[in-house]
């Protein structure tokens, strides 16, 4: 395919990549054209970001081949790709926290007099192009007081210091709040107005019918459709990207809310670094309610979530499930008064990857009469208990003893909620549940949520995702630098306020 | 991850299938007879006669009566130590510290054994084997404390702990407990009722062999069965999860140390119970060192421990020989239990990762 009567500057034939078992790309073909911003549609999972690892030698493909700029190449590791012009910017960013943004866009470039650096000519290289692109940054701020979006900025910076023409940014706006995915966008616009192309991998819709110019749609390693941004739309995108039609208009039913289940008071917390990240903030989830907690990350809900959970001790406050106090810095407390947690992090906190799927399962009540006697277990209950969890969820695993990290991720978080919701609990406390989840495990766990939420239980969903907390929530609250900027019904709430109460916008 | 990132010199460790269960069992086995034929380079360059060398090292260890039960002599403290290492590493309480316990439980045993002439008989030896293995546990549970409280690197403390008890005991061997009479660092003789029964004639096979086979069967037991066994291996895999389900992770921690100490203070109170029948300063050549390499060639597992350490001993008995017999110096043991190590260490990297080449215009 032509566009335009250009040449492609990136041409990817018959690519072709297995992990173990699992065809991450199946003989893929993908071109990219000067002056474009092309975009990467897909599922978790869709073989994406493995693509474009490949470009960027960060992977090498088992079959298929390769021309950049009309040479035929052979990549075996970044650095060649970098040579030849192609940069990318992974989600976690590959900064040097303790140094200097300058320090950081010249590591690795080998550029100085011998054994030197020259620091000064870099320098002045790199304050023409942040004047050329906009992009301002102080060159000598360390990269820790810098915000991810500011990170950003400098990882942009690295990639045009080193003559980069061919930008990848893989989902690039998952840790930004909406004023700086609009000073991103402006950056990358600019970059191909000099002729320079972008690769944008994204599973969100809007977003990409916002910024590209060419939308290429993956599905389970492959191709399954190529279309221009203009001859689109939101809702043919999705079902292209998911293979059918999207369930995601969430039925809820009015129940009117009962007795608080989850009472927080002028609850005071420091973050790691000390700093205040909550200031006399105060919640009330009730009975057969959702109240979502919405806000950019950063502004105190990981901490709320950790306290909540027993992970840390907050400064000064109260918190009562269920009418009775939880006690600071125990988990057993808050597993003892019954609330659910699902926390952010599953793989860290939550699951024991190296476990089997049912020793996860028992993890909070396997001390209980009913799975051990005198210390020792009962394997005959246990199995049981693990094998009605697994059909209970439908979790696609080999079995109660397959080693945990062998399961999808929405098949992990599946874990999680069958362990956390298995003792019918009376809070909730879900944080970030869907994070990082296909779209059909999200309906799943969204599903999970609602009747959680039908059963009586009162549900915290701290959440980033917007649509994740418009669709589900009763109540919505936004959290800004640990206090609450504003509060209200989800019914009528407008996206505009909740944005603007987001960035700490009044009115 | 599924590939390591840059290739270095041309190759670049990719991620395999996992292996099927019996790689669990053909893997060690497959390290040992590596390991049997590489020693075959010291032997050589020490100037030994290959074959004969080889015939004298397994015949030395396994071709007589008496020889076949000293190996079982020599496995008791190995598997004892072993296992006190495996146990603990399971949890990730990185316990260096076996040789430094094992000799708190010598010392333990040596106070009662010297002290409880006037305990009816039938007690004595349960009082001596209790002592010694609360006191290599309560040696042990200093560390735990300092890693659980002050975040004090189980590593260091560990080993460090070692050489106080070293000089504490060389302390109480010139001091209180030196036999009087002795200008030697040893203690008085215990009492008979104190000593190891032999199990068998005309050899020095005594109660802490089938002691030290008990052991490995509690200690699969405590893994497999039990609670406890549970906690420490979810503490083990990953402590904030286990500590995110409510379990005490501080408390988990401190019983693991306790156990594992208390295995090395047992080895501890063999030796001097049924061995030395004194305490001396060189009552260990190390085992509690050697446990390390015996758990890690076992795997953590209880019956792997129980393997690596009858190969060890086979090894460190039947070198014994070939030494006489050949003039191959009997460092050659502690040669091939380094490089059994090493060689276990590498397949298992192997099991989780393959070599591919990377392809280079």
């Amino acid at each position: 395919m032509m566009e335009n009567g250009k040449q492609p500057v990136v041409k990817m034939s018959g690519i072709t990549k297995r992990f173990l078992d699992v065809t991450a790309s199946g003989n893929i073909s993908f071109d990219l054209y000067p002056g474009e911003i092309c975009a990467l549609l897909g599922e978790n999972g869709a073989g994406k970001t493995t693509l474009m690892n490949i470009l960027f030698g960060y992977y090498t493909c088992d079959e298929g081949e390769i021309f950049i700029k009309g040479e035929k190449v052979n990549l075996a590791a970044p650095k060649d790709a970098i040579s030849r012009g192609v940069g990318m910017i992974h989600q976690h960013f590959a900064l040097v926290p303790s140094q200097t943004v300058l320090e950081n866009i010249v590591i690795g470039t080998g550029s100085g007099k011998g054994i030197f650096l020259d620091l000064k000519s870099a320098r002045r290289q790199l304050l023409a192009l942040q004047h050329r692109f906009g992009l301002q940054i102080d060159p000598d701020a360390r990269i820790w007081t810098l915000s991810v979006g500011e990170q950003q900025k400098v990882e942009i910076l690295k990639a045009l210091y080193r003559d980069v023409d061919i930008l990848i940014m893989d989902e690039p706006t998952a840790v930004l709040a909406p004023a700086e995915t609009e000073d991103l966008f402006t950056t990358l616009r600019a970059l191909v107005e000099e002729g320079r192309s972008v690769v944008f991998i994204s599973h969100k819709l809007n977003e990409v019918m916002d910024i590209s110019d060419r939308i290429v749609v993956l599905r389970a390693g492959r191709v399954v459709a190529q279309r221009r941004t203009a001859d689109t739309n939101v809702r043919e995108l999705a079902n292209l990207m998911v293979g059918r039609e999207l369930l995601e208009v969430i039925e809820k039913k009015k129940i009117e809310p009962g007795r608080p289940v989850l009472e927080i008071e002028n609850l005071n917390a420091l973050n790691d670094k000390n700093i205040p990240a909550l200031k006399d903030l105060g919640l009330v989830v009730r009975q057969n309610e959702i109240l979502g907690l919405a806000g950019i990350s950063g502004n105190g809900q990981r901490e709320l979530a950790e306290i909540l959970f027993g992970l840390r001790d907050p400064v000064a406050g109260s918190i009562k499930v269920n009418g009775r106090r939880l006690k600071f810095g125990s988990p057993a407390s808050a597993i003892a008064l019954k609330m659910g947690r699902i926390p952010e992090d599953r793989i860290d906190t939550g699951l024991m990857m190296d476990l089997t799927v049912e020793e996860n399962m028992i993890l909070e009540n396997h001390t209980s009469a009913e799975f051990q006697r005198y210390g020792l277990v009962k394997s005959s209950r246990i199995r049981r208990f693990s094998d009605d969890l697994i059909t209970a969820y439908g979790i696609k695993t080999a079995g109660r003893e397959a080693v945990t990290k062998s399961l999808s991720g929405g098949n992990l978080q599946k874990i999680m909620l069958a362990r956390e919701l298995a003792g019918q609990p009376a809070v909730v406390v879900a944080a970030q549940p869907t994070r990082g989840l296909d779209v059909g495990a999200m309906e799943y766990i969204h599903q999970r949520i609602l009747q959680e939420r039908a059963r009586g239980a009162g549900i915290l969903l701290i959440s980033e995702d917007l649509d994740e907390v418009f669709n589900l929530s009763d109540r919505i609250v936004v959290l800004y630098e640990g206090e609450i900027m504003g509060e209200a019904l989800s019914e009528g709430a407008s996206r505009e306020q909740v944005g603007l109460w987001m960035s700490g916008v009044h009115r | 991850m599924d590939e390591w990132g840059a290739p270095v010199i041309g190759f670049r460790l990719v991620k395999r299938k996992p292996l099927p269960g019996w790689g669990k069992i053909v893997i060690p086995i497959a390290a040992i007879v590596v390991t049997l034929v590489l020693s075959a380079v010291p032997i050589l360059i020490a100037g030994g006669d290959l074959w004969k060398s080889y015939f004298y090292l397994f015949y030395g260890a396994l071709g007589t009566r008496f020889n076949l039960l000293e190996t079982f002599v020599k496995a008791s403290p190995l598997m004892l130590t072993g296992l006190a290492v495996a146990f603990a590493f399971r949890a990730k309480f990185w316990n260096i510290g076996a040789e430094g316990q094992l000799l708190a439980g010598a010392l333990a045993a040596t106070v009662l054994g010297v002290s409880l002439g006037g305990v009816p008989k039938t007690l004595v030896l349960p009082i001596v084997i209790g002592g010694g293995f609360i006191a290599g546990g309560l040696w042990a549970a200093i560390p735990a404390l300092l890693k659980t409280k002050l975040k004090v690197d189980d590593v260091v403390a560990t080993l460090l702990l070692n050489y106080v008890m070293v000089h504490i005991m060389g302390a109480l061997l010139f001091g209180p407990l030196q036999q009087s009479g002795s200008s030697w660092p040893r203690s008085a003789a215990i009492i008979e009722a104190a000593r190891y029964p032999i199990l068998m004639a005309r050899s020095r096979f005594h109660l802490g062999i089938p002691l030290g086979f008990l052991a490995v069967l509690v200690i699969w037991f405590v893994n497999k069965k039990t609670t406890f066994g549970y906690q420490s291996r979810a503490v083990g895999v990953n402590d904030r999860a286990a500590n995110f389900g409510g379990i005490n992770t501080t408390r988990v921690i401190l019983w693991t140390a306790l156990i594992s100490g208390g295995l090395a203070g047992l080895a501890g109170v063999g030796e001097l119970c049924a061995i030395q029948g004194r305490l001396i300063m060189d009552i260990s050549p190390g085992y509690g060192y050697s446990g390390i390499v015996i758990a890690m060639l076992g795997n953590l597992h209880p019956v792997g421990v129980l393997f690596s350490s009858l190969f060890f001993s086979v090894i460190i008995v039947g070198a014994q020989t070939m030494s006489r017999m050949t003039g191959v110096p009997t460092y050659i043991a502690e040669v091939i239990q380094g490089m059994a190590l090493m060689v276990m260490l590498i397949f298992l990297l192997f099991t989780e990762y393959k070599i591919r080449r990377v392809r280079k215009k």
